[in-house]
């Protein structure tokens, strides 16, 4: 089963956390090697920013498309990345977001990969 | 015990309504874990059940009704999984093939109920996984492990049957989508966080059912029976720790006043008014051992600290006799677990007790700003008796008129109108 870890952070904390002991680069890439050595790691990708972000929206299915700079206004989280591991359950998947160093003063949201 | 082949049929439907009420957990259990689906267990066990209705009178009840239900419900989930080709049902063949079915004796008739493993515990860690949200995790609960049916359960949580089984719907959509395993967790550690929830999940059954004042309080209040079944049940299956003693232990002794806690008018007593001659005898005694053993266990926990409480209040024949001093003690022990404004608010009425109305008034009085504290209508009782007894009547008014904005349920909004009308209110 394959499971998608987004990896969430915050508009608030990303602006004030700057002295707070985040975890870097070289600790995710170090994660991606773990996932990758046990076998689970199916695709994900990390994001730049969420100021470089474009949002686009559409009223209804007819409405001309509304386009705006950066994320959502009303929206404090963003996405970062994601990763998707495939694992038998829900443990597994919670077992590598707990040792996934996005966790740290950040959320992980797990969501299992719609199957079409 | 287990009644042998009786071929003229009259036991069978007290043997069926017994199977029921006492092995069909278990037999729901057996299926999950074979099949990893709710549904496919609850669908097979209900054929089962009804194959047994059809055979039972003409052939007499088996030797173990639980042996024969199994094998019988087995089948018809294997059946089942042949047949149906959804993707839930697709998943529970792949664990058939995965080697469940090479498990499952030829012929477990053969058996007796105590051959088969009691798969139960892995229903009550499955059904608490702090993936499932705690509402959720009482009506799965109930609905999977308890002896009560749909109806019954949703009546004893105040819920339309529609609603009711909306919910579990939703859960099980949510178990299978997410692939929650119903399973105890391997991990220790895992394993040793999953049992708090399980445990909290009980005793928020037992107090739904024990302060049952609205909706039909006698269903309301199987649950309190509902619940120290399932605490019966953790323990009888995890024996080792202190915990599931201890909340087995804290449930009975709690039971045991409610002969005592509502006059005839159903209005309930204060504990100091209680007649402690109506308390059940027997419940303590149970409580009262049991109390002891978890509390001499290393990893006695809150629990069990609860229930050295409750023990202390069974243990004095008078309230004047309570040994107030050793509560206290036992409310710092379970404030050094997690500060609780609620265990907090209780240490303050105990040193009221220990010492002097003056000091519990005024521990009391440096909680007035928790907000948790402010909406609990029985912290505003607990300032109002403390002002009567110091004789200060205005404030004691004014506290029980703020209690009286809080309180939810008619019979306690009559005690409080009861305790106003002395003040000529």
């Amino acid at each position: 089963m394959k499971y998608v870890l987004l990896l969430m952070g915050n508009l608030a904390d990303e602006r004030c956390g700057e002295t707070e002991e985040v975890p870097g680069p070289e600790e995710f890439i170090a994660f991606d090697a773990e996932l990758q050595e046990a076998g689970v790691l199916a695709g994900g990708f990390a994001l730049t920013d969420p100021e470089e972000g474009t949002s686009l929206s559409k009223a209804s299915r007819e409405a001309e498309p509304v386009i705006t700079a950066g994320p959502y206004a009303e929206s404090r989280e963003f996405v970062g990345g994601t990763i998707v591991i495939e694992v038998d359950s829900l443990d597994d998947a919670l077992a590598w977001a707990a040792k996934c160093p996005g966790a740290i003063g950040g959320r992980i949201e797990i969501r299992p990969l719609l199957e079409m | 015990m287990i009644p042998e082949a009786v071929p003229d049929g009259r036991p069978t439907d007290d043997a069926l309504s017994r199977v029921h009420r006492e092995e069909h957990s278990r037999l729901l259990a057996t299926l999950v874990r074979r099949f990893g689906d709710l549904d496919l267990a609850e669908d097979a066990a209900q054929e089962a059940m009804e194959s047994a209705l059809r055979t039972w009178p003409a052939q007499g009840v088996p030797r173990s009704p639980l042996a024969w239900l199994t094998t019988v419900a087995t089948r018809s989930a294997l059946d089942r999984v042949r047949r149906d080709a959804t993707s839930a049902r697709r998943l529970a063949e792949l664990r058939v093939r995965e080697g469940v079915r090479a498990a499952v004796p030829a012929d477990e008739a053969a058996l007796s109920a105590g051959d088969l493993p009691d798969e139960r515990l892995a229903m009550l860690m499955g059904c608490c996984h702090p993936a499932i949200a705690p509402a959720d995790r009482i009506a799965l609960m109930l609905r999977f492990v308890g002896s009560l049916n749909t109806e019954e359960v949703a009546q004893s949580l105040l819920l339309p049957v529609p609603t009711l089984q909306a919910r579990i719907t939703r859960v099980k959509k949510r178990i299978t989508t997410h692939r929650i395993s119903l399973t105890v967790p391997t991990d220790p550690v895992e394993r040793a966080r999953r049992l708090p929830l399980v445990l909290t999940s009980i005793s928020l059954i037992f107090t739904e059912g024990y302060a049952a004042t609205s909706g039909d309080t006698s269903i309301r209040r199987e649950l309190t029976a509902e619940a120290i079944r399932l605490a019966r049940l953790t323990h009888r299956l995890l024996p080792v720790p202190a915990e599931p003693q201890g909340l087995l232990a804290l449930l009975l002794l709690t039971e045991a006043r409610s002969p005592a806690r509502d006059d005839a008018a159903g209005i309930p007593v204060p504990l100091e008014e209680q007649d402690r001659s109506r308390w059940d005898t027997e419940l303590i005694a149970e409580g009262l051992a049991l109390t002891q053993l978890a509390a001499a266990r290393a990893d006695a926990g809150r629990f069990t600290i609860q229930a050295a409480i409750a023990a202390v209040h069974a243990e004095s024949s008078r309230f004047e006799d309570t040994d107030w001093a050793q509560i206290v003690a036992l409310y710092d022990l379970l404030l050094a677990r997690g500060d609780d404004p609620v265990v907090r608010m209780n240490r303050a009425i105990a040193v009221g007790r220990a010492q002097t109305p003056a000091e519990g008034l005024a521990l009391l009085e440096q909680l007035g700003e928790e907000p948790r504290l402010r909406r609990h209508h029985p912290f505003h009782v607990a300032l109002a008796l403390f002002h009567e007894e110091l004789g200060r009547m205005e404030e004691a008014v004014a506290a029980w008129h703020r209690a009286l904005d809080l309180v939810g349920s008619t019979a306690e909004r009559r005690f409080i109108e009861r305790r106003l009308a002395r003040h000529g209110e």
